[in-house]
């Protein structure tokens, strides 16, 4: 098994001044989502209808993506359908390739990073711009994003000041988040006015009308698709929710869960074309079939991307985003990434304590750490554990079966705590007391004390 | 087989057994009694600023004056003999100081307002204008998004969008910055008829 994740994480934790801003910062995020789901009483009816809105469409799914594709055709719209990421991005390239087109312009979409459209297109001689802040940010840096929605949060502003008077000639040492972002303003704006192509995500499909839903807050995905000739909407299948009135369930839980906004600055929602334009809508596959087939995992395919579970996640907000080595990180991609690819993923599902806070939060209410628990049954089932972790936990139920074993183990721990403390201190013997103090070993076990108590 | 018809039978094979669409009883949802007082603190959170009018006299006065000074406005509101047309052309656009558009209805729960295609003249306006006005009318206050949505057609047009507060980021460092790539400011002008 890869134990990518851990190493990885020691990686980001070597700077520790950066690992705590890192926590607190999205620790803060989630207060802010906390503070905005206070204020609505009705919230876990919300979270429920969402829930159970989302279920009812995973199991028809089938008749909502065939009204779904019906009503954008007659909206004028083209469908496109695409088995995996090779396809999904051929088909992008060849609307590319006919229209004649050399540098494109994409908003936020992490399904074009999960299917690496850019690697893609950059390999066929086009030019990609990225048009979210963050996204642009990272672009720059040749980085991915480590957070599907704050996709630069493992940067601190002095580094984004270096990428940028690096490409974008801003003053040398000028840190000023609102002079940085002044400068990707003017540098994007003539991008978007240039470009005869654009690339966005979609958060929501509707089916009885076969229109799309975007949510930003810069305005990246608007500029972009209304400025250029043709319009491309890439999405997962399970974007689709059956009628406009879901709306106003799924656009009160996204972004109070996301970042605490009441909502997000734009909620665009595309049916047709404009007159002269093209708009192309391609449905991706990628595993996703699979997944729905998958019964214990299913309804991970609910997600909304709002990240509220990245946020919480006490091993994210400690270990980064590219820690999870994959394009959608946090509690909801290590449910999601063993589905594509179990064995390169096998790590994600440790990457957990098992705490539930991200089931406890989720607006739609995926039972991510009930999936996690699940995956890493599957993924030891399958010979996909490291050695080491196998026998540490064969050992560790052998004793826990034995009574006396284990009572035995417990004394002799506590008796080598107090006398040889060194070799529990050991990182080589013991990671876990990596980042990590011990407590003084108490002098007896808790059935000691409980039969000396009995006896007085 | 095509894709299409592959990807669907794969769906077909893999989707569960039919689960009940929920009925949503918005009567959960408490009801809003102030609904201006709520849309005017929801649209300041959101980063904008609202003017309450009486009638749009004061505001045709302010539009010539500003003009003569030189600024590039395009006004969508009013008479609509008058309303300034649009161009198509993307670049033209990015030169407009402000653009006044009319909204359809707003959301008291977020400031959130719906401003339909026609009202834009082009899709980029309400974007791509350094500083946005909005006019609605105040008795086209709504309390939430269940109920925007009930009162809205999506697909009565190509287009249409809610709008809450100007263009923002907080991408560097979580540091709120107003005027990413769409407007700098948001007016809301609030038409109450005296």
């Amino acid at each position: 098994m890869s134990s990518q994740h851990a190493s990885l994480a020691e990686k980001f934790n070597s700077d520790e001044a950066r690992t705590n801003w890192h926590d607190q910062t999205l620790w803060w995020v989630r207060q802010k989502r906390d503070r905005a789901a206070n204020a609505l009483p009705e919230w876990e009816q919300l979270r429920q209808w969402a829930s159970d809105i989302k279920d009812h469409t995973l199991s028809n799914l089938y008749n909502y993506l065939v009204e779904f594709e019906q009503n954008a055709l007659s909206n004028g719209v083209k469908v496109h359908w695409a088995s995996d990421a090779e396809e999904h991005n051929r088909i992008i390239h060849s609307i590319i390739q006919e229209a004649g087109i050399r540098k494109i312009v994409k908003s936020k979409s992490m399904l074009t990073e999960e299917c690496h459209l850019n690697f893609y297109l950059q390999t066929k001689g086009i030019e990609v711009v990225d048009t979210d802040l963050g996204e642009r940010i990272v672009q720059f840096r040749e980085e991915a994003p480590s957070h599907i929605v704050l996709p630069a949060i493992h940067l601190k502003k002095e580094d984004v000041s270096d990428t940028f008077h690096e490409h974008l000639n801003t003053e040398k040492g000028n840190f000023d988040p609102q002079y940085l972002t002044h400068a990707a303003r003017i540098h994007l704006r003539e991008k978007f006015v240039s470009s005869e192509l654009a690339i966005t995500g979609v958060n929501f499909a509707v089916a009885e009308t076969g229109g799309i839903v975007v949510c930003t807050n810069e305005g990246n995905a608007d500029m972009g698709a209304h400025a250029a000739r043709i319009h491309i909407a890439c999405m997962g299948f399970e974007k689709i929710i059956p009628k406009a009135e879901h709306l106003g369930v799924f656009t009160r839980l996204l972004a109070r869960s996301a970042t605490g906004q009441p909502i997000t600055t734009y909620t665009s929602h595309f049916h047709c074309p404009r007159p002269g334009q093209e708009m192309h809508i391609v449905l991706v596959d990628n595993g996703r079939s699979r997944q729905l087939g998958r019964e214990d995992f299913r309804n991970s395919l609910k997600c909304i991307r709002c990240a509220a579970c990245f946020n919480t996640c006490p091993v994210y907000r400690r270990s980064g985003g590219h820690s999870y080595h994959t394009a959608v990180a946090g509690p909801i991609g290590s449910i999601l990434n063993p589905n594509l690819d179990m064995k390169a993923n096998a790590d994600l599902p440790f990457a957990s304590t098992l705490c539930g806070s991200c089931t406890n939060v989720c607006p739609v209410k995926i039972n991510i750490h009930e999936q996690l628990w699940k995956w890493r049954q599957v993924i030891s089932a399958e010979g996909l554990t490291e050695p080491s972790k196998k026998i540490g936990m064969q050992l560790m139920a052998w004793i826990l079966a034995k009574p006396a074993v284990y009572r035995m183990a417990g004394s002799t721990a506590r008796w080598v705590l107090r006398n040889f403390p060194s070799v529990a201190k050991s990182k080589r013997w013991n990671p876990w007391y990596k980042q990590r103090e011990l407590p003084d070993a108490p002098e007896e076990s808790f059935q000691e004390w409980y039969k000396k108590r009995q006896r007085s | 087989m095509s894709n299409r018809d592959h990807i669907l039978s794969a769906i077909k094979a893999s989707q569960p057994a039919l689960r009940p669409l929920p009925i949503l009883d918005y009567s959960v949802v408490p009801v809003m009694a102030d609904l201006l007082t709520s849309f005017a603190h929801f649209v300041n959170m959101v980063g904008g600023q609202v003017r309450l009018l009486d009638d749009l006299s004061m505001l045709n006065e302010e539009l010539e004056a500003e003009q003569k000074q030189g600024r590039l406005l395009i006004n969508r509101i009013g008479d609509p003999a008058k309303m300034d047309e649009v161009s198509q052309n993307a670049v033209a656009l990015e030169a407009v100081d402000r653009a006044y558009i009319k909204g359809s209805i707003g959301v008291a729960e977020n400031g959130a307002i719906w401003v339909n295609e026609t009202a834009m003249g082009n899709r980029i306006l309400p974007f791509i204008c350094q500083e946005l006005v909005i006019l609605i009318e105040a008795d086209k206050l709504v309390a939430t998004m269940h109920d925007a949505y009930r009162e809205i057609q999506i697909n009565q047009e190509g287009f249409g969008v809610f709008i809450a507060g100007p263009s923002k980021t907080a991408d560097i460092e979580q540091s709120l910055v107003i005027g990413a790539h769409g407007p700098v400011a948001l007016t809301v002008l609030v038409l109450t008829h005296g």
